[in-house]
This record gives structure tokens, C-alpha cells and sequence, in this order.
């Protein structure tokens, strides 16, 4: 480790300060990426990871600080100023124009010029073409992009990445929506420009793949340098220790008392392609946690529960009686409460305050005469404000002005308020810090004590071991395995996930 | 702080100006988008009583109010589909349709018949558009384009083309509502006035109007919500439509005649009204307060312009200036910068 | 064969269906209910038809573009005027009375920089403001209306100059001038859109404007272009239609977006942007054109026009959700 050690830095930040109105963003930032590093960068959400990218791309200027090219001081002003200077990112949500080709997406901005303006096809699907070889994909220059699948798509703009000599690519979540087999494509990809001298940030919060591909950490809190850790030497908690200050508890979930009566049962429910002869039950005082890939149909499930989806076969029963729902109306009615997967685009009106959000599903039946009666909508948000510790500086406050634990509990209050017998909850802490995470898991615990039957869909490992009672392992649209959580491994579970039936005692150990 | 010298080289001018200058420029936005429309409304009120004392006397402004009223009651409705996060351009259409409609059976089925029978006439369209829109989720801007198309298609082939005339111009009660005078109150502002307040706590107060602000805010998370989207646009047209068939009556009955073309170009004024007091066409905002100040904003520039004798057209001019910068002030409070920062 | 191949193919495909439909419907019909004896495919009728297509049909190029942008200009009826008034009236200009016929191309050129003006200021402003281009559109149709009226009040601008009523009226290989005006933007946009990097920039930026931005294209100019090249194209279609008709009223143009707009949408442009072609367009204005002269041939009232293509727009963007959905598992939001 002492060769890089000496190198000049691929991109250096020194002292970078960026303040907002009211809030210094980011307060004397610095760190350095070594050519052929993978270097993380690490934080809780709104530690100031996405403005310092910003600063880095161009798109905000640094009141203060400086940024270094290998020696050169640089000004990003705009993105294509970043670009010019090598600095590529992989953006976490998807950057591409799903109407144009491969070849057009990569060199996007940049395509490649002849006389009177045109487009010179092919040396720019030549050019494609040899970087798609190079990175092992099964598509080709010309294929529209909307055709193909995420993972490819991220493909695509890994491709983008490698059009010029990048000085330093940026990878922003990248794995979020990626099945194991892409992420190890993934990291071949990172590995081999690792290998031609490229220094690459990482940023993630998935420790697992820190702790797999980066050699150093860098932890940020609170807009401020929290230190530079060599992956090597350190671990997980002394990482969650430099982000949020104290250790998180992730320990296995406790037996309990055992659970209720049935309060949802469902029968060889079926829906096309989706899922197909789901079965199984849900006790009250119950967490049950739905593990499986993306895509293995755990969200779809959830959401023909809700009435999002009519199912093509089965039945839904709901404390031992058949029941259809028809819409997310009719779930309600049966006691059904769904807290989305995606928090802002389902969960949340963001342009609507606290209270209006969370009285929501119920604003029929808080009236006064034919009015919305104030009082009682004050009422239930205070209570669960309250109960749910959300911090806010009061009902007014637009939901979009939250931090992402604190909306997340707006929703979980919303839900809550309507007493529902079943709760399912979908991705509980997707883009939720640290601090928020334990909280909401702690949450979840407690409303299974109260007697609330809990469906939990997870893509979290240690999350669905640590709230559930039992873990349902889905693998492309069936139920795979059932465990309780006493006899569940890590192993087992990864297996069943994968697909690989449950063989004999000894072979599943 | 400690290190002025060393940042020096890279604190540009215009970066360092970025700081205080934004955060002024915030204050005054912020203060502008909450307040924006009120306080130009007074500067353009006192300009005008400046340049024209008659222009703020109580008989002008009844004045303005008054002939600000059908386009007034046209866009209370506007409000309730715009908050919904849609458009309605077939509003002039079908205000024509209605006029024609009510003038027509006025004398072949006499008044008392010809208002209900033209009100469901106009309330049919409404829910045709309502279903359309909220039921089968076509696009709002080209289904109510497709609709100012077809309705005029469907009045001239009603009129046949021609103007629509009541025989009996003098012996009909049909005029009070465009002539008559109750409470002291000519009736059209009345009509206008009692709408604007009936919808505006339907809006505001009731269950109705908080899911036309979350259909609108986030069509998605309404339904995630349980909330019934499609009842909820399709509910907001029939509204649209209800304002449109009472905006028809008082023009019928003020004119007691009138062309084919009667409500042309009206839908776009309407929607000039609606933006100019703030709502947002991404849907999720606005009120019928600010919708009314919005039309009377549109009203007073026209009677002012003309108090000082310039020609109708120069307020296409001036509510063009106006709308860009109703909108503009508004998204540079937000944004807290003046200039977009699109590259 | 790819997924959406088959959706995208009926598609491209439905509105010549659909032109052909129209056609055999109007020779049908025309033979039982036509007033004059002369065939609906009659050449000097088709001839025509493509004549009339050309104001609407050069305008709805420039909004293809504009709307596969992402964007929308209602303002074109306006800037139509506008430009109309500046190439009629600057012909009697005393500043260029010892012109002679050089007056016309002067005027022409007048008349097309207005309309580059008035769409710059659009641009501006959509770039600058970051105003949604609905709005600044909007205002602008007012604006420029008010502009129109405001050059001569209410009274129209009319300028007959004989040797440009010959030009519009003259017939190369067998087209009038404004088929040729009309072909050539035709040819031209399709070259835009299609093979240079403006053109697929559009594309781009209308699928994905944030991708687009993070690959570091500008997009507040490119816009403006678009803008530019959308006035440019308002004004040459006034210039061909008012070379003939030498007289213009303040009200001209009006309800000209509305046509121009149902024309894109009917040649298969997503509203949305980032979809759309210029071959698709053509198809869209032929059809408009050839339903309003089919029903004038059968003897229906000019009113029955609009009543079927308000009924045909909803159709069609009915029939495009119906053909996207087939087969998707969607959500019931």
C-alpha cells in the first residue's frame, strides 16, 4: 500500500465549503482518489454525499475550496466542463433516452460529427461496439435502449463512462437495482478500470460490497470530514460508528409468545406472469418477512393484496373469510394498510403538509357537517407525531421538506391511524440513514406486540432477519421456502432466494 | 475565515455575490410567492387610480367585476380541474354550446324548461370529458383540445350556422340573469360571487376538495391512499362543465342572442385567470381565492387600459408581460435564484 | 421481434391506413352524394388538396420538432399573423419604394425574421425563466395577438404585388409553390431530425431531459433554437399562403395551433416528447387536409369538420393507449 500512497491523487477536493441559505451543506471537505483506488464514500442521507457530488459534477459551485486534477487546479462550472475533464458519473437513478439506441446513449453529447451538422453513424456505432466487446454485454450498438433491462441499461451507462480517458468515474448506488449475478459483472467492470488506472468513487450504503471492492472509506456527517479509513484495516462498526456516532443494533429478532389467531390467509393466489400459487398465512402479533430478488414478484403480491393488481387465480381471505378487492379502496375498507415501496411516488402528496398527508385514506370520516374537521385531523397527527417520534416543526410543514426516516414515518403513521388488522410494509428503510433504520425496525417489533399482523418485503438480509418471526423465500414468482426465524441462516436463505431447492437437513447446514 | 488569502484565488466574484444575493432574492421570493399576485394587484391598482381617479369609483369597479363575471364563473371550475392536474381547453366551446343551446329552447320549450334541459345538456359533456380523462386516463390536454373541436362541430350543427336570437326580447324573465339586479347587486355578480364562495369552500373545507389537491399533488399516492382518482377528475369536470352551463346563462341572458362563436379563445383567457393566480398546471395548487383575484387582475387591466385610452388588444400585450412574470417570480422564489439554471 | 416493434409498427403505419381509408371513402361517397361530378382522386383536386395542406403542414413540422423537444409553442397562429402583416405591409414601405420587385425577397426576409424574433423570445424565455413553454407559450399567443392588432388595429393589412401572386401561383412540374414550400421543409425537417446531431439531441433531450443535461448538452439553447426554427417556419408558412391571398386580418391564425397541434398528435408524436417523426406528421396534416376537402366534396357542412376531428384526435389517442397497454401487466393507479 505504499506505492499509491506516493502517486499524485487521480482528482483531489481540498477544503470544499458549500453553504445553502441557512445551512452550511458542506463544511471543509477533503479527500483524495488515487488512480486505480476504489475509494467509498460513505454517509448518513443528508450528510452532504450528494452535494459534494454536485460540487464534483458541476452542477453547484463551492463557495470555498479548491478541486485538483492529478495537479492541475480545476473549476467545474457545468456537467459538460466535469465531462471534458474526465470526471464520469454512473448516476443511481438511470440517466439514459429510452427511444434512442445504445450507441446514441453513450456518446450522448458527445456524438461523432461530419459535414453539415450529421451524425457520422458509423464510426459511432464502430466506436460502440468496441466498448460494448470490452465489457462482455449481449446487445449490440444499435439496440434501443428501452429494450433492454435495467441491469443492461446500467450496462449502458458504464459503457458511457468509458468513451474518453475518465480520470475518475463515480458510481452513485449503483447496485440498487441489480441481481447478484449483474453486481458481479458490476465489479469486474469496476476491477478492470481499476486496472488501467482509473480512480473511482464509490458510494453506497451497502457495507457488504464496501467491504468486498474499496480500499479506503471515507465517512461524512453532517457536511463534515469524519475521517478516511483503510478498508483493509477497519470494519463495519468502527464504519456505522463514524457515521452516525454510536453502534446499530442489528441482532438476530428474539422468540416471542406465540402469535394470534390467522388475520390473512391466501390461497394458490395466481397473477399472470407475476407470481403464481402463493399460499400462506399471516398470524396477528406475527412479522413476516418476504425475502427473495428483485423481481421475484414480492412487491406484486403486495400490491394485488392492496387491490393495485386483480389476481388471475386464488383466493385472499382475511380472518378466515374470502374477501376480493377490487382497489386500494376496498383493501382499506377490509383492513389492509400498505406502506409503498417507493416512499415518495406512492407513499407521499410531497406538495402537501404533514397532517393532510397522514389523514389522507381517512379524510371521509373526519368531518364536522359536511366540513374536514380540523380538530380531529390536529388530533390524530399529534398522536402519532408523538407515538412515532417524527420530527417536524409542526403539521404544516410540506412532507417534501422532510428527511427520509421522518417521511417514512409520516406514511407508517398514516396507515397506523386507520388501525388496520394487516400491515404490510414494502422496503421499510429503502434510503433511510442509519439512526431512522433501528428506529423503524424497533417500530415494527412493537406493532407486531400490539397485535398487528406484519408483512415485511425486505431486500435486506440482516433487516428481514432481525424484525422477523418468519421468513418467506420467493424465487421468481413462487414461494420457495418457509422459515421460522429460528432455524434460518444467512445460507439457506441466500440459497432459497437463488433458487436452489431445500435438500436434506445436513446439505441445507 | 481563517485562510482568506489562500481561498482568495478561487472564491470568484460572482460565486462570492452567489451567497448574500440569493438569500436576498429568496426573502423577496418567498415573500412575493406567498403574497406575489395581492401586492402586484395593489401596485397596478394605484398606477391606474394615479393615472385615472374614475378608475377605482365604486361604479367602475362594479363595472369591471361585472363584465369579469363569466369568465369568472368559467374559471372556478377551470381551478377545480387544473388543482386536479389537468386542462380543460373546451371551456369556451362549450359555453358557446350552451348559449346556443339555452337561447334555442328558450323559445320552443320556454325558460323554466330550457335552463334545466340546457344545464344537462352542458353537464353531459362535462362527464363525457370526465370519463374520458378520469376514467380512461387519456391525456387532458388533447381529449379537451379533441372536445373544443367537436363541441363547435356540434353547435354549428345545432344552430345550423346561424345567430340565435329570443323573438320576444322584451317579454322574458330570462334576462335577470345577465341584466337584473337583486340585494342592490347586479345578478351576474351575485351568481359569480356566490359561486366563487359555494366552490371555494368545497375546495377548501370539505373532504371533496382535499383529494382534488392530492389527485392533483400525486395521483399515485392518492390511489395508494384509497382515494377514488378516477370518481375525483371525472367529479372536477362535471363541476367545470356546471360553472361553464351558468357561465352560458349569463351570457344568454345578457345578450338574449348571439353568435356561434360566442366563447372562442375564452378557454385560453380562463387559463390565464387560473395562472395568474397561482395555480400550478402540474396540478396540486391553487385556490379560488386566488383565482378570482386572478380574473379581476385580468378585469382591471382591460378597464384600465382603456380608462386611458388605449385599445382592448394592448391588454393581450400586458397580460402576456404579466402571466411570464406571475410565473416566473413564482418559480424563482422556489428555486431561489431568478435566472433558471438550465445550462 | 422486439417488444414494442409490433405497437410501434401499427403506429407508423395507421395514419397511411387511415389516409387510404379516407380516400376510398370519399371516391365511394362521393360518387352517390357529391354535388359536382368531378372524382374526390380527381389530379387537379389531389393538386389542390396538397396546396391547402401547406400553411398548416409546414407549421407542423417546426411543432414536431418542438414537441419530440419535450416542448409546445402556442403561439404559431399568432407569429403566423404577425408575419403575414410585416411581409404585406413592408412592400409599401417607403424606405424601399425604389425597389421595385426586389421589394419581395426583402419583404420575405423581413417576414421570416420576425417570425426567428418572436420564437427567440420564446426560447428566451422558456431557457432564462425556466418557465414550462405551455405557459410561455400561452402568453405569447396573447402577446403576439395583441402585437398583431396593436400594428394596424382592427382593420386589415391588405398588399397585392402581382409578380409575387405569379410566384405563389406558378406551377413547377406540375406542383404549386407552396406543395414545393411544403415538400422542401418536409425534406429539410426530416434531415434535422433524423441525421443530425441537432436533431437526435432533440430527441434526447425530450426523453430524458435529465440525462440529457448530465451528458452535458446545453439544453436552454438547443431549445431556443427549436424555438427559432419553429417561428422561422410560422412565418414562411404565412409567407406562402399570403403571397396569394394578399390580404390579412387581425384574426388570422387563430385556432391555427389547435390544427397544427391535432396534425402532429394524429402522425403518432408523444406528448410527452422524445417520440415522434417528421414522415408521421405529413401523414397527420394529409389526413387533416383530406377529411376537411372530403366532407366540403360530399356535400357535408364545413361545421361537420370540426365535429370529426375532435372525435377522430380522442379516437386515436384511445386506440395508441389501448395498443401500448395490450399485454402489459399494469397497476390500476
Amino acid at each position: 500500500m505504499t506505492a499509491p500512497d506516493q502517486a499524485v491523487p487521480a482528482l483531489r477536493l481540498e477544503s470544499i465549503v458549500k453553504a445553502f441559505p441557512g445551512v452550511r451543506a458542506l463544511d471543509g471537505v477533503s479527500f483524495d482518489v488515487r488512480p486505480g483506488e476504489v475509494h467509498a464514500l460513505m454517509g448518513e442521507n443528508g450528510a452532504g454525499k450528494s452535494t459534494l457530488m454536485k460540487v464534483l459534477g458541476g452542477i453547484y459551485q463551492p463557495n470555498e475550496g479548491r478541486i485538483f486534477l492529478g495537479e492541475q487546479p480545476v473549476r467545474m462550472t457545468s456537467p459538460l466542463e466535469a465531462k471534458q475533464n474526465g470526471v464520469v458519473f454512473i448516476h443511481q437513478e438511470l440517466s439514459l433516452a429510452a427511444e434512442l439506441s445504445v450507441a446514441e446513449n453513450v456518446y450522448l453529447g458527445a456524438l461523432p460529427r461530419k459535414s453539415f451538422g450529421r451524425v457520422d453513424w458509423t464510426t459511432l456505432y464502430n466506436r460502440t461496439d468496441t466498448i460494448l466487446t470490452r465489457l462482455k454485454v449481449g446487445f449490440n450498438a444499435r439496440t434501443r435502449v428501452g429494450t433492454l433491462s435495467i441491469a443492461n441499461q446500467q450496462m449502458v451507462e458504464i459503457a458511457r463512462a468509458l468513451t474518453h480517458e475518465a480520470k475518475a468515474v463515480i458510481f452513485d448506488e449503483p447496485t440498487a437495482s441489480l441481481t447478484d449475478a449483474e453486481k458481479t459483472v458490476l465489479f469486474e467492470v469496476i476491477a478492470d478500470l481499476k486496472a488501467h488506472g482509473v480512480g473511482i468513487i464509490y458510494i453506497s450504503h451497502r457495507m457488504e460490497e464496501i467491504f468486498r471492492i474499496t480500499d479506503r472509506i471515507t465517512v461524512l456527517r453532517d457536511g463534515q470530514y469524519r475521517g478516511t479509513l483503510v478498508t483493509a484495516e477497519t470494519d463495519e462498526d468502527a464504519v456505522t460508528q463514524a457515521m452516525i456516532g454510536r453502534k446499530l443494533d442489528l441482532s438476530r429478532n428474539e422468540a416471542r409468545s406465540a402469535p394470534g389467531e390467522v388475520a390473512l390467509e391466501t390461497r394458490q393466489l395466481c397473477c399472470g406472469a407475476l407470481f403464481r400459487d402463493v399460499s400462506f398465512q399471516i398470524r396477528r402479533g406475527e412479522v413476516v418477512g418476504f425475502y427473495g430478488l428483485v423481481g421475484a414478484g414480492r412487491t406484486e403480491i403486495a400490491e394485488a393484496l392492496f387491490g393495485l393488481r386483480e389476481p388471475s387465480g386464488g383466493q385472499i381471505l382475511l380472518a378466515g373469510q374470502p374477501v376480493r378487492i377490487h382497489s386500494p379502496a376496498d383493501a382499506i375498507a377490509h383492513g389492509i394498510s400498505l406502506v409503498p415501496e417507493d416512499r415518495k411516488g406512492q407513499g407521499l402528496v410531497l406538495g402537501m403538509n404533514c397532517r393532510d398527508n397522514m389523514t389522507l385514506p381517512q379524510v371521509d370520516d373526519l368531518t364536522a357537517g359536511p366540513f374536514v374537521s380540523d380538530g380531529a385531523e390536529i388530533a390524530i397527527f399529534d398522536q402519532y407525531r408523538d407515538r412515532l417520534d417524527i420530527r417536524t416543526p409542526g403539521w404544516r410543514q410540506l412532507v417534501g421538506n422532510l428527511s427520509g426516516g421522518n417521511q417514512q414515518k409520516i406514511v407508517i403513521g398514516k396507515w397506523l391511524s386507520m388501525h388496520p388488522d394487516v400491515l404490510i410494509v414494502d422496503e421499510p428503510t429503502r434510503g433511510i440513514d442509519v439512526g431512522s433504520k433501528s428506529e423503524i425496525h424497533k417500530l415494527i417489533r412493537a406493532l407486531a406486540d400490539q397485535g398487528y399482523a406484519v408483512m415485511v418485503i425486505s431486500s435486506e438480509m440482516p433487516e428481514v432477519l432481525h424484525v422477523s418471526d418468519r421468513i418467506i423465500a420467493m424465487y421468481h414468482g413462487e414461494l420457495i421456502r418457509e422459515f421460522t426465524a429460528a432455524e434460518v441462516t444467512e445460507d439457506n436463505l441466500i440459497q432459497a432466494i437463488s433458487g436452489i431447492r431445500p435438500g436434506p437437513p445436513d446439505a441445507a447446514a | 475565515m481563517t485562510d482568506l488569502t489562500g481561498r482568495k484565488a478561487t472564491a470568484e466574484p460572482g460565486q462570492r455575490g452567489d451567497g448574500p444575493s440569493a438569500m436576498t432574492v429568496q426573502r423577496i421570493g418567498a415573500l412575493l410567492a406567498k403574497q406575489g399576485i395581492l401586492i402586484a394587484f395593489a401596485i397596478f391598482m394605484i398606477g391606474f387610480t394615479l393615472a385615472n381617479e374614475r378608475f377605482i369609483s365604486p361604479d367602475n369597479v362594479m363595472g369591471v367585476i361585472r363584465s369579469s363575471a363569466i369568465l369568472g364563473v368559467m374559471a372556478l371550475g377551470v381551478t377545480f380541474v387544473v388543482i386536479s392536474g389537468n386542462l380543460d381547453l373546451s371551456v369556451g366551446s362549450m359555453m358557446s354550446f350552451s348559449t346556443i343551446v339555452v337561447l334555442d329552447l328558450h323559445d320552443k320549450i320556454g325558460p323554466a324548461l330550457a335552463i334545466p334541459a340546457m344545464f344537462a345538456l352542458t353537464l353531459a359533456l362535462g362527464a363525457l370529458i370526465g370519463f374520458l380523462v378520469g376514467y380512461l386516463r387519456l391525456n387532458s390536454l388533447i381529449v379537451t383540445l379533441g372536445m373544443l373541436s367537436a363541441i363547435h362541430g356540434l353547435t354549428l350543427t345545432y344552430s345550423g350556422g346561424q345567430n340565435m336570437d329570443i323573438a320576444d326580447k322584451d317579454g322574458t324573465w330570462f334576462s335577470v340573469f345577465g341584466q337584473g339586479t337583486a340585494l342592490g347587486l347586479p345578478v351576474p355578480i351575485l351568481l359569480f360571487a356566490g359561486l366563487a364562495a359555494l366552490l371555494g369552500i368545497l375546495l377548501a373545507k370539505t373532504p371533496f376538495g382535499r383529494k382534488v389537491y392530492a389527485v392533483g399533488g400525486n395521483g399515485t399516492a392518492a390511489t395508494f391512499s384509497g382515494i377514488r382518482r378516477a370518481r375525483t377528475v371525472f367529479t372536477c369536470y362535471l363541476i367545470s362543465a356546471l360553472c361553464v352551463a351558468t357561465a352560458g346563462l349569463m351570457q344568454a341572458s345578457r345578450s338574449l342572442g348571439s353568435q356561434n362563436t360566442v366563447g372562442q379563445g375564452l378557454e385560453l383567457e380562463v387559463l390565464a385567470a387560473v395562472i395568474l393566480g397561482g395555480a400550478s398546471l402540474l396540478g396540486g395548487s391553487g385556490t379560488i381565492f386566488k383565482t378570482v383575484i386572478g380574473v379581476l387582475i385580468l378585469g382591471f387591466i382591460q378597464n384600465g387600459l382603456l380608462l386611458v385610452g388605449l385599445q382592448f388588444y394592448v391588454q393581450y400585450v400586458v397580460t402576456w408581460v404579466i402571466i411570464i412574470l406571475a410565473v416566473w417570480l413564482d418559480i424563482a422564489a422556489k428555486r431561489g435564484r431568478l435566472l433558471s439554471p438550465i445550462a | 421481434m422486439a417488444p414494442g416493434t409490433l405497437s410501434t409498427f401499427l403506429k407508423s403505419g395507421a395514419i397511411w391506413a387511415f389516409i387510404v381509408l379516407e380516400l376510398v371513402f370519399f371516391s365511394v361517397a362521393g360518387e352517390f352524394l357529391s354535388i359536382s361530378d368531378k372524382a374526390f382522386m380527381d389530379w387537379d383536386n389531389m393538386l389542390l388538396l396538397l396546396k391547402q395542406s401547406a400553411p398548416i403542414g409546414i407549421i407542423a413540422m417546426g411543432m414536431t420538432l418542438v414537441m419530440v423537444n419535450g416542448n409546445i409553442d402556442l403561439s404559431v397562429g399568432a407569429t403566423f399573423a404577425l408575419a403575414a402583416i410585416v411581409l404585406l405591409d413592408s412592400m409599401s414601405w417607403g424606405l424601399f419604394a425604389g425597389l421595385g420587385d426586389l421589394v419581395i425577397p426583402v419583404s420575405i426576409l423581413l417576414a421570416l425574421l420576425t417570425g426567428i424574433v418572436l420564437g427567440t423570445i420564446n426560447g428566451l424565455l422558456v431557457w432564462k425563466t425556466g418557465v414550462d413553454a405551455f405557459i410561455v407559450t400561452l402568453g405569447a399567443m396573447l402577446g403576439f395577438r395583441g402585437l398583431v392588432f396593436m400594428y394596424n388595429g382592427e382593420q386589415p393589412t391588405s398588399h397585392l404585388n402581382w409578380t409575387l401572386v405569379d410566384l405563389a401561383e406558378a406551377q413547377v412540374l406540375g406542383l404549386h409553390t407552396a406543395t414545393w414550400a411544403l415538400l422542401m421543409v418536409t425534406a429539410a425537417m426530416w434531415f434535422l431530425m433524423t441525421r443530425t446531431i441537432h436533431g437526435r439531441t432533440a430527441y434526447a433531450i425530450g426523453d430524458n431531459r435529465e440525462a440529457a443535461v448530465n451528458a452535458g448538452i446545453r439544453v436552454g439553447p438547443h431549445m431556443m433554437v427549436n424555438f427559432m426554427i419553429i417561428g422561422f417556419l410560422a412565418a414562411l408558412s404565412a409567407v406562402v399562403f399570403y403571397a396569394e391571398s394578399g390580404s390579412v386580418n387581425p384574426n388570422d391564425g387563430m385556432l391555427y395551433e389547435l390544427w397544427v397541434i391535432t396534425a402532429v398528435v394524429l402522425g403518432g408524436t408523444k406528448l410527452t416528447g422524445g417520440a415522434g417523426s417528421i414522415v408521421g406528421t405529413l401523414g397527420g396534416v394529409l389526413a387533416i387536409q383530406i377529411l376537411r376537402r372530403g366532407l366540403n366534396h360530399i356535400g357535408a357542412d364545413t361545421e361537420t369538420v370540426n365535429l370529426v376531428i375532435g372525435v377522430i384526435l380522442i379516437a386515436v389517442l384511445f386506440l395508441d393507449r389501448q395498443l401500448n397497454q395490450r399485454g402489459k401487466e399494469t397497476l390500476r393507479i
